[in-house]
Parts: structure tokens; C-alpha cells; sequence
């Protein structure tokens, strides 16, 4: 089978947040970034789990600047076969999604995985725009996945519980919790990586649909307020009289 | 121009999150100057209550058959509709099924999206919606410059208000597009108000000890009407099912009342939960870093302070 993962970086979670004067850019100054969890953990590493079980070739790709190779790297070191960098600087979701879906078009890939959404802006976009950009199927927030020849069997993440679809021929899936477990690149990984086939193609461009007006903070919480342990009549009447919410 | 609102309806009931867009839409239609649409797919008790939210039509496809999900049929039938009523922005909920939508909608309509919107738009100076980024810890105002625009809506972002009268759906077939998905099963728990929609939210974590101890949560949940969810170490060790998991690799809520017993408050915690609008901690460790993100806290040992708290519910219900 031959699978492609669309992998992208993102600051770590626990990365101090803050903007540059103009207030339209994320400060990257000390921060450090990471190949974003789920696009890790669980698309990519299920993907590798079918090509153990039934052959083929795992290709990562990342649309993004010569900085991100790192990540892509690291994907290699995973075990993914070979990888594709489309070269461009801060792309949004929907040109990230054009030059994945222009890579793939004529590749003829069996399933492409995405992430359930990127840990720092959470669009949840890229994999439905690429699905729609190919008229391929698209399965979101998978959470577990059999594949038996030409059908997978998908559960995916729904409110209250999952939904089970069957789907046939190729397809688009995001990735949530479940799919898979993190694999810990080993030192061999690490050392074929290095060697491992990784294309830089020259992007498509696309207008702007959006644009990014300011960031802002989020107001602070005023300071927590606290409540003796054995007077719950006063939370509770706070609750109601300020807070208004019961 | 219009405005475009696609209204979800689980095994036939619409839900309060598709009320929420119908008034987020006719909001957006008001300021614009403008026409509100309303759009379900399938077997739908009571559609034309959509009207009562603000739309001044409705139009409601394949009214008598039951009609699974699939993105792709969806999305093309939800853009002949926009194209058919030269409707600019389509308006829909950022749930499970909104989530598969929105990218989809946005390429078929050449559209500019924003997924997760947490505001109306401000229409003052271009049309710039806010929408929270990096683990909440900051948001960003988007203009969505595009002439189409499809916007996808958090739950609570607006409180649903009847402010008209019912109407009468235009109903129609439509035939839809045979893809190669196909639903086979579907286990949800039935009978709790799924988190994303919940308005009030108890949940609990490590400090628990194990599941045994759940009832005192549960109960008060019942107390107050309010859906229960967990941190994800108890999800990962099975104390509770996986889709009460909230934070950065769970769900993201921002109920009215969030309510957490025995979680310190991590920061991936934290990412799921911080727009809640009220946040109530009750932790025996007064430096728990959940106690920095709250509004009221309650430093003690929750196996006292959960059931006096029921009863203090209660007694304030009764
Ligand atoms: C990449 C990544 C993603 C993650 N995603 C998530 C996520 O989505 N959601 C999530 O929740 N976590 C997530 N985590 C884990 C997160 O970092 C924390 O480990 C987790 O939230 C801790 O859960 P907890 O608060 O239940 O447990 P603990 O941190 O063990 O806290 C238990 C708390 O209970 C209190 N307590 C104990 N006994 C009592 C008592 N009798 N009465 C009152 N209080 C008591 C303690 O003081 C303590 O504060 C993630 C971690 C990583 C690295």
C-alpha cells in the first residue's frame, strides 16, 4: 500500500506565549518546537503499522520552510520511507492543503492521514480541504482503523461515543487518540534517517482568503476566589447571585 | 448575498448547538443587511422551530428519510444550496461532523474559513471573527477577506433565544451523491447531554483514587443537571469512557460552569477547559496550578467537600 502523512510543526504546549509589536506574528524567539502530537503519534505511526502488516511505502510530507526539516526528519527516523518538503514560508491551511493535494493527485495514494487538528491552532482543516481538493472520502478523528484489502473498517470520534464507517478505495482520515501508540525513534531510525530520500519541491501559490488581523491576550482571570470548605451554601449562592451560571 | 446555516439533526433531533448557529447566522444576516437561511438534511421532528431562532427560511432536504453523514454528499449538497440562493457565508456548528465539514465547504465555495469561531463577526472594518489559539492562552482576530466565507461555530458561543415565530420548511429531494463511505454502527451513551453542548460540566480526576469512587460525582452532576468529564490519566487507565476526556488530546469545552475535583490543572488539562466561562476547583493542595485558572476554589479533601456541595445544590434547587 502506499500511504501519505501530512505532518506539521508546532510550539509544545507548555511554550510561553507571545506576539511580535506588530501583533500579527507568533514570537518564536525560545521556542521549541515539535512535530505536532497527533500527526506523530497516531497517523503516522498507524500508518506504519499497516505497511508492517501489508507492505508498501509510507511518504511523509510538510509544506513549510528548510527549518522544518527537522521534524521530517524525525518522521524518518520513525520509519517512514521517504518524505516531500514543499518549500514555503508560513502557509495557511488552505495553501498547505493546495500543495499536499497537487503532490498527490497522480500518486495514486491508498489512504492520506492528517492529525485530528494541530495542537496550536486546532483548525481541523487540512484534511477535509484535501479531501474535498481530490473528491476523495474524508473520515475525521479516527480512533481506530482495520484495513482489509480495498475496505477499511474506521471508528471515528463523534459526541457521546464513535461512529464505525466502512469505506472503499481510497481516502482522507484525520488522526485522534487511539489510532496507535508513539513510537520512540531508536538510534538505528535516527542513523537511516540521515540517508532516507527527502524531495523539496517549489510550491503553488493561492491568494489570501484570511488574513491574521491581531492576536490578543485573553483577559486574565481576576484572582480565584476562596471558599471555606464547610460553607458549599455560600459557593453555591455565589454561583447563583455573581457568578449567574446556576 | 446570504446567509447559509447548516443545522444538525442526530437521529432526528435538532440539537442546541444548531440553534446556536441559526441565531449566530441570523445575527450575521441582520448586521449585513441581509437574508438567513436555514438547512437540514433528513428526518427532522419539529424543523421549522429553526425559524423561531432568527431564520426566515428553511429549507429542509430528504424530510422523509433517514440520512446518514458523509462529508462529501453533504458538502455538495449544502453548496448547491448556497449557490442556488447565492448565499456568501455558510454558518455551522464546529462539532464532529461540522469539523469534517468546514475545510470541505471552504474549497468547494473558494470560500475564507475560520474553524472554531468564538465571536460574532465585526463587520465595523472588514468581517473579523475571534477564535481562541495556543492552548487558549491567546486569541486570534481573523479577517476573512474572501467574498465567500464559511465559518464554523464553538458551542456557547452564543445563548440560543427564540425572538420569532416557527416556519414552514421548503421541503425538497435532493438526490445524494453516492460515495464509497457508509455508516455501519453507532455507540453513543444515550441519555447524557454530550459534552460539547453541556452547559454545565463536573468533572474529576486523579485525586478520585480509583473508579469505585465515581458515585459522589455523579450525584452531583444529577444535582445539577451537568454532564460529566475527566482528566486523561483516568480516561488512559479506564477509570471512565473515553469520550469524558477533556483538554489537548480530549475535547475541547467551554461550558457556562466547569466544575474540577481532584485535577491539578495541567496545562494540556487546562487547553480543553480554559474558556470555560465559570471554573470551580476543589483540591486538598492549595498550590495545584488549577487554583491560577479559576474563579472560585475550594481547598480541601473532595471526599467532604463533593457531597456537601450536592447537598448544598439541593438544598438551593429545592
Ligand atoms: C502531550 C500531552 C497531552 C496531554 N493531554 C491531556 C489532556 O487532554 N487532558 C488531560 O487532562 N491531561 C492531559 N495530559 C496530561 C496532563 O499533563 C496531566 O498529567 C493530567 O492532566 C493530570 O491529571 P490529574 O489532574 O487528574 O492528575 P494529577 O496531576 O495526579 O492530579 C491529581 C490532583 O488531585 C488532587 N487530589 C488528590 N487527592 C485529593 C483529595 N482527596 N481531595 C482533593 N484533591 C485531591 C491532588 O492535589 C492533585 O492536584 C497531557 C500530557 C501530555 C504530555
Amino acid at each position: 500500500m502506499n500511504l501519505l502523512v501530512c505532518i506539521s510543526k508546532t510550539p509544545d504546549t507548555t511554550s510561553r506565549i507571545s506576539f511580535r509589536p506588530n501583533e500579527k506574528e507568533y514570537n518564536t524567539d525560545g521556542v521549541s518546537f515539535i512535530m505536532n502530537p497527533y500527526d506523530e503519534w497516531y497517523a503516522l505511526v498507524k500508518a506504519l503499522e499497516i505497511t508492517e502488516k501489508n507492505g508498501g511505502n509510507v511518504t511523509v510530507i510538510n509544506v513549510g520552510p528548510a527549518s522544518n526539516d527537522i521534524i521530517i526528519r524525525k518522521a524518518l527516523a520513525i520509519g517512514a520511507t521517504d518524505a516531500v518538503r514543499v518549500n514555503l514560508e508560513n502557509p495557511d491551511a488552505y495553501t498547505t492543503s493546495a500543495n499536499i493535494a497537487a503532490h498527490a493527485k497522480n500518486k495514486s495514494y491508498d489512504i492520506i492521514f492528517t492529525g485530528k487538528e494541530t495542537i496550536d491552532f486546532n483548525g481541523s482543516e487540512v484534511g477535509a480541504m484535501v479531501a474535498e481538493m481530490l473528491d476523495l472520502p474524508f473520515i475525521s478523528y479516527a480512533s481506530a482503523l482495520e484495513v482489509n484489502g480495498n475496505t477499511s473498517k474506521i471508528t471515528r470520534d463523534i459526541e457521546g461515543g464513535v461512529e464505525v464507517c466502512q469505506v472503499e478505495g481510497p481516502y482522507v482520515l484525520s488522526a485522534s487518540k487511539g489510532l496507535a501508540e508513539q513510537r520512540i525513534p531508536n538510534m538505528k531510525g535516527i542513523m537511516m534517517a540521515k540517508t532516507k530520500p527527502l524531495t523539496v519541491l517549489d510550491p503553488i501559490s493561492e491568494n489570501a482568503r484570511v488574513t491574521i488581523e491581531k492576536f490578543i491576550l485573553p483577559p486574565g482571570k481576576s484572582g480565584v476566589k476562596l471558599i471555606n470548605p464547610d460553607d458549599m451554601d455560600e459557593l453555591v449562592r455565589l454561583l447563583h447571585e455573581e457568578a449567574k451560571v446556576i | 448575498m446570504a446567509v447559509l446555516v447548516y443545522i444538525e439533526n442526530p437521529k432526528g433531533k435538532i440539537k442546541k448547538t444548531g440553534y446556536e448557529v441559526a441565531c449566530y447566522g441570523a445575527q450575521v444576516a441582520k448586521s449585513l443587511g441581509t437574508d438567513c437561511i436555514g438547512l437540514l438534511i433528513g428526518k427532522t421532528e419539529n424543523a421549522g422551530a429553526v425559524g423561531e431562532y432568527g431564520p426566515s427560511k428553511v429549507i429542509h432536504i430528504n424530510a422523509d428519510q433517514e440520512v446518514e453523514f458523509d462529508s462529501q454528499s453533504f458538502t455538495k449538497v449544502i453548496t448547491d444550496v448556497a449557490n442556488e440562493h447565492k448565499a456568501n457565508i455558510i454558518i455551522l456548528a464546529h462539532s464532529a461532523n461540522g469539523k469534517a465539514l468546514t475545510g470541505r465547504l471552504a474549497v468547494r465555495m473558494n470560500a475564507g474559513n475560520v474553524s472554531g469561531a468564538n465571536s460574532l463577526p465585526d463587520t465595523s472594518g472588514g468581517f473579523v471573527v475571534n477564535k481562541s489559539v495556543y492552548s487558549g492562552k491567546a486569541i486570534v482576530r481573523y479577517n476573512i477577506t474572501a467574498e465567500n466565507k464559511v465559518i464554523s461555530v464553538m458551542g456557547n458561543t452564543l445563548k440560543p433565544q427564540a425572538i420569532s415565530t416557527a416556519v414552514s420548511p421548503e421541503t425538497r429531494t435532493a438526490p445524494l451523491a453516492a460515495t464509497n463511505t457508509k455508516v455501519i454502527e453507532r455507540k453513543i451513551s444515550e441519555g447524557v447531554v454530550p459534552l460539547p453542548e453541556a452547559e454545565i460540566v463536573v468533572s474529576a480526576g486523579r485525586g478520585m483514587k480509583g473508579p469505585e469512587n465515581w458515585g459522589i460525582i455523579e450525584d452531583l452532576a444529577a444535582a445539577l443537571g451537568a454532564t460529566t468529564a475527566c482528566s486523561r490519566p483516568v480516561a488512559d487507565s479506564d477509570w471512565r469512557p473515553h469520550h469524558e476526556h477533556v483538554g489537548q488530546t480530549g475535547i475541547a469545552i467551554r461550558p457556562n460552569l466547569y466544575i474540577a475535583a481532584g485535577i491539578s490543572g495541567a496545562i494540556q488539562h487546562l487547553a480543553g477547559v480554559n474558556n470555560s466561562k465559570v471554573i470551580v476547583v476543589i483540591n486538598k493542595d492549595p498550590e495545584a496550578p488549577f487554583f491560577k485558572a479559576a474563579d472560585y476554589g475550594v481547598v480541601g479533601d473532595l471526599f467532604e467537600v463533593v457531597p456537601k456541595l450536592t447537598a448544598a445544590i439541593k438544598k438551593f434547587k429545592h
